[in-house]
């Protein structure tokens, strides 16, 4: 209701103060950006003047070329799908299952002591290594893929969960408690709200994470997507190929984090 | 009228390395309309005869009464009210208030209204839509209070309620408080272990002795004027007499 007053009232001081903030914003993101266009400026340079040799670095041109001949004959957007689709299911699932095991879990304290060292050891294993038996049984294919992905993010958004769920006061417990109220509600009215801001860091962390599943998974089974345009690339020895494919999955993996951020602006503003 | 009865109250805690006593035969009474406070060293057991009297711990043996009946039939007599106000928030004020009404399924037109009015009489009726962090700490801890007596509690138990707040606070929320108890004419039982803020608040202040706490001596407060605010009565002549006697009691019973 101030806010539109205030700005009118703004000191000279204040308004000093302001601009100060605002340059200060500026210059890093021109920074940022500077920084890009250089590294890609030097690189190309580099390779046109056969500093570095481009059948071993590619070149942005190269990178560029082969980005449009695979848009040309159609297959790009396939590849992305593909990858992006394996991503979203396997960390949307990923933290669903975590969350709901981590419901389980804490509405049990007895199951979850006894489970706590499998918890503790199935964290620490590197998931990947997992990868050929889950091949082996769920067949050389998409599905494996998925499963590789969710595999990877589950245990540690259990883990995360949990550690938040069981961090709440536990006096406000003790509130709902004076309420009497039951198990599903103290979830519903304290556990579900008070857990948002965990349930989206860990989903953060579970795009970062599902990236190494799926590329992982489509390096092992893959005929399509970017990790198999990757694995390709490499034996057929078109590093433009795979410069491609790792530049895509940077802007890529760059966007579903800004989304999520985005999701978690949106959902956590006011609370605090 | 004896509203509630503390008979023979005892409990042990029992810990791997052994077992503590925490609370020996502890009686008294709290007659109707009172307001009494509880006070005691540091760990003696305070909170602990506070969640036995409200039916959320198990005593070991003895039984509280309401009204000759045992209060675990009449838990929804009683109102409870934290050291922290532990508002919701990501809930409004609104939202928080009846919190415990939507939890037992109480929220009607009748209950809304009633929350609607609390809101209005103690002057956070504008603030309905706002969030808990922006509120200062008395009015939180008035949002508290008004969520505690939304669900029409005949005996409140305040558990150290002012001792989160800053001193200054301190003293405006305990007249808030207790004006608000006053006129809602609520039963009310406060622990404590701050000597002034029992004698300003209670009509009779009972001592408990360090664990394992037995009740040493009830106090009855008497200012001669019913109608004197916390406040007033901290500058009352009256008010240090009573602090000299409480302190030699408790420090007694720390010894």
């Amino acid at each position: 209701m101030s806010k539109k007053h205030e700005i009118h009232l703004f000191s000279k001081e204040h308004e000093v103060y302001l601009k100060k903030v605002k340059s200060t914003k500026r210059k890093i993101v021109i920074t940022r950006v500077l920084i890009l266009v250089i590294f890609i400026a030097s690189w190309q340079i580099a390779a046109s003047l056969k500093w570095i040799d481009p059948f071993l670095t590619s070149s942005p041109s190269r990178v560029i070329k082969s980005f449009i001949s695979l848009y040309e004959d159609g297959s790009l957007f396939k590849h992305i799908g593909i990858t992006c689709y394996e991503t979203i299911l396997g960390f949307s699932l990923g933290t669903i299952l975590g969350a709901l095991t981590a419901i389980i879990l804490w509405s049990f304290p007895f199951v979850s002591k006894i489970l706590d060292p499998y918890l503790v050891v199935l964290n620490a294993l590197p998931k990947v290594a997992l990868a050929p038996i889950i091949i082996f049984w769920i067949g050389n294919g998409m599905p494996a893929i998925i499963v590789i992905a969710l595999l990877i993010s589950v245990v540690t958004t259990i883990i995360s969960v949990l550690t938040g769920f069981n961090e709440i006061d536990k006096e406000k417990i003790m509130l709902m408690n004076t309420f009497r109220a039951s198990k599903m509600q103290i979830l519903r009215y304290l556990i579900f709200p008070y857990s948002i801001p965990i349930l989206i860091s860990a989903l953060k962390i579970n795009v970062g994470l599902s990236w190494v599943g799926v590329i992982m998974g489509e390096f092992l089974v893959a005929k399509n997507g970017l990790g198999f345009l990757i694995v390709y690339g490499g034996q057929v020895a078109q590093l433009d190929m795979v410069m491609m494919s790792i530049v895509t999955l940077s802007i890529i993996a760059f966007f579903m984090y800004e989304i999520v951020a985005f999701v978690e602006k949106g959902l956590v503003k006011e609370k605090n | 009228m004896c509203l509630l009865k503390i008979s023979n109250i005892s409990m042990n805690y029992h810990s791997i390395k052994g077992e503590t006593q925490a609370l020996n035969n502890i009686n008294f009474e709290v007659d109707d309309g009172k307001f009494i406070s509880i006070l005691g060293p540091s760990g003696c057991g305070k909170s602990t005869l506070l969640n036995i009297m409200n039916g959320l711990l198990e005593p070991s043996s003895g039984y509280v009464l309401y009204k000759g009946e045992s209060i675990k039939n009449n838990l929804d007599k009683i109102g409870y009210m934290f050291q922290k106000d532990h508002l919701f928030e990501w809930n409004t004020v609104w939202e928080n208030v009846i919190l415990g009404l939507k939890i037992k399924k109480q929220l009607n037109d009748e209950s809304k209204e009633r929350a609607n009015a609390l809101l209005d009489n103690y002057g956070l009726l504008r603030f309905k839509n706002h969030y808990p962090s922006e509120l200062s700490g008395g009015m939180r801890q008035r949002v508290a209070l008004i969520r505690t007596l939304a669900l029409k509690p005949e005996i409140l138990f305040l558990d150290e309620p002012f001792s989160a707040l800053d001193y200054q606070s301190r003293l405006l929320v305990c007249d808030d408080v207790y004006n608000i108890i006053k006129t809602e004419k609520k039963t009310t039982i406060m622990v404590t272990h701050d000597i002034a803020e029992a004698i300003s608040i209670s009509q009779k202040v009972i001592i408990l002795s360090k664990r394992p706490s037995n009740v040493k001596i009830e106090i009855p407060i008497d200012f001669g004027n019913a109608d004197l605010t916390p406040f007033q009565r901290r500058k009352n002549p009256l008010f240090s007499d009573y602090f000299n006697r409480l302190w030699k009691e408790l420090d007694q019973s720390n010894e």
